[in-house]
């Protein structure tokens, strides 16, 4: 379970985030929704650790960490972005496999079976050797899920993860949000388009640009 | 032809010093050009300051300039270099500051997500910087890291005016002495000859790196 209490976060005197607070139960989907500029993305980014909150806390099944400095091993928040940022000169294999033996010193063996297994998953079997500029649009965003699944996250973050898709491959991506949900991940989905995080949320959170004055 | 092959030897010994301290230049510049180039992206701003005061430095000055201040120079403040010594010191120096600034708009290039990618999956600064950066940098520099290269083909003539024996000075020693072109005609030949096989080299490096986009 993930806990957030209280988190602030501005840049100079604009208050972006203010005494927020969220909890997301294990195996549920938290949808965050809201106009553009209210935050949301802020809001991932001090949960991912990509930005640290002026103030607040973090709790993961009751234990304080804390996501920017967060160096351990113990692998908290996985993040797939809204334009996948995968390695572009690594193949899909290597893309999935670089953190896990660097990081978490697995031999390479080890790595390549499991990101082999995460692979078949997400019906990427045979796309192991190729890079990402061979894939296309949703197959990339599966091998950034499958980068972010390697590390072993207890939750794992999408940022807009239907925005740059064809509008067509939406319930693609409900479809394939709601199958890790039932293999028992933990998921945050940040989106600004409200069928979409309804159809998958078990608790929404709504930001307004307002709620910061 | 009986000629030729009578000042080819001296020719192709000049052209061996040539070759070697151009050699040599790559191997010294290339690595300090890199680190140089961290520095000038690096957010300590005194670092940067300096490099860029190192880099005005030596673009803003003659290479020719520069070597004569290290060999006859230097000396007078109690700092002796050999001549060769002298020479590869000042083209190493000066060819980083060239490097550097390729690097560092190399270095630029790359997008922010990816060291933020990076981040999220934990990878060290160093491994950062080591497995996703500089191969996407070596790639993005490699036209530009070529033209240099080929520079410092030509630019490894300067060193006559310290006495060294390269390649041009053996070609013009030849002419002064026997009053005849030959020499010079040949001297460019195999300045010729020298350019073609580092071009050739130069599309085969970037060849290797065309398997990604």
């Amino acid at each position: 379970m993930l806990e957030i209490k209280n988190i602030t976060k501005s840049f100079g005197d604009r208050t972006i985030i203010n005494k927020l607070s969220l909890t997301v139960k294990d195996g549920e989907i938290l949808s965050i929704v809201g106009p553009s500029g209210a935050g949301k993305t802020t809001l991932l980014r001090c949960i991912t650790g990509l930005e640290q909150v002026d103030s607040g806390d973090f709790l993961v099944d009751g234990q304080p960490f804390d996501p920017y400095t967060n160096r351990s091993n113990d692998s908290v928040i996985g993040v797939v972005f809204q334009n996948f940022e995968l390695f572009p000169h690594l193949t899909v294999l290597q893309n999935i496999t670089l953190a896990p033996t660097m990081v978490l010193k697995q031999s390479e063996a080890a790595a390549k079976a499991e990101a082999n297994k995460l692979l078949a998953r997400l019906n990427l079997g045979d796309h192991g050797d190729q890079y990402p500029y061979q894939l296309s649009g949703g197959q990339q965003q599966r091998v950034a899920i499958a980068r972010a699944l390697a590390m072993k996250p207890n939750v794992l973050c999408y940022d807009e993860p239907t925005s740059a898709l064809d509008p067509n491959l939406r319930q693609e991506v409900e479809k394939l949000i709601l199958s890790l949900k039932a293999d028992g991940m933990t998921q945050i989905v940040v989106s600004h388009d409200l069928t979409f995080a309804e159809n998958i949320a078990d608790e929404m959170l709504h930001v307004e640009p307002n709620q910061s004055k | 032809m009986h000629y030729i092959s009578e000042i080819l030897p001296s020719l192709l010994s000049g052209a061996g010093m040539t070759l070697q301290i151009f050699l040599w230049t790559l191997i010294g510049s290339l690595p300090l050009g890199l680190i140089l180039s961290l520095g000038l992206i690096s957010k300590i701003k005194p670092l940067q300051w300096l490099i860029n005061f190192y880099v005005w430095l030596m673009r803003g000055t003659p290479l020719l300039l520069q070597l004569i201040f290290v060999f006859y120079g230097l000396p007078l403040i109690g700092i002796v270099f050999p001549r060769y010594e002298a020479a590869l010191f000042a083209f190493i120096l000066n060819y980083a500051a060239y490097f550097a600034e390729i690097f560092r708009g190399g270095l630029q290039s790359i997008d922010n997500g990816q060291y933020e990618s990076a981040r999220v999956l934990r990878l060290s600064y160093g491994q950062t910087i080591r497995k996703i950066v500089i191969p996407q940098v070596v790639k993005i520099v490699i036209p530009s890291v070529g033209n240099e290269v080929i520079n410092l083909i030509k630019d490894s003539s300067l060193v006559y005016v310290i006495g060294i024996g390269d390649l041009l000075r053996a070609g013009n020693v030849a002419t002064a002495r026997d009053v005849t072109l030959v020499p010079l005609v040949l001297v460019a030949v195999l300045y010729l000859l020298l350019t073609a096989v580092t071009t050739f080299v130069l599309r085969r490096i970037e060849k290797r790196y065309s398997y990604w986009k």
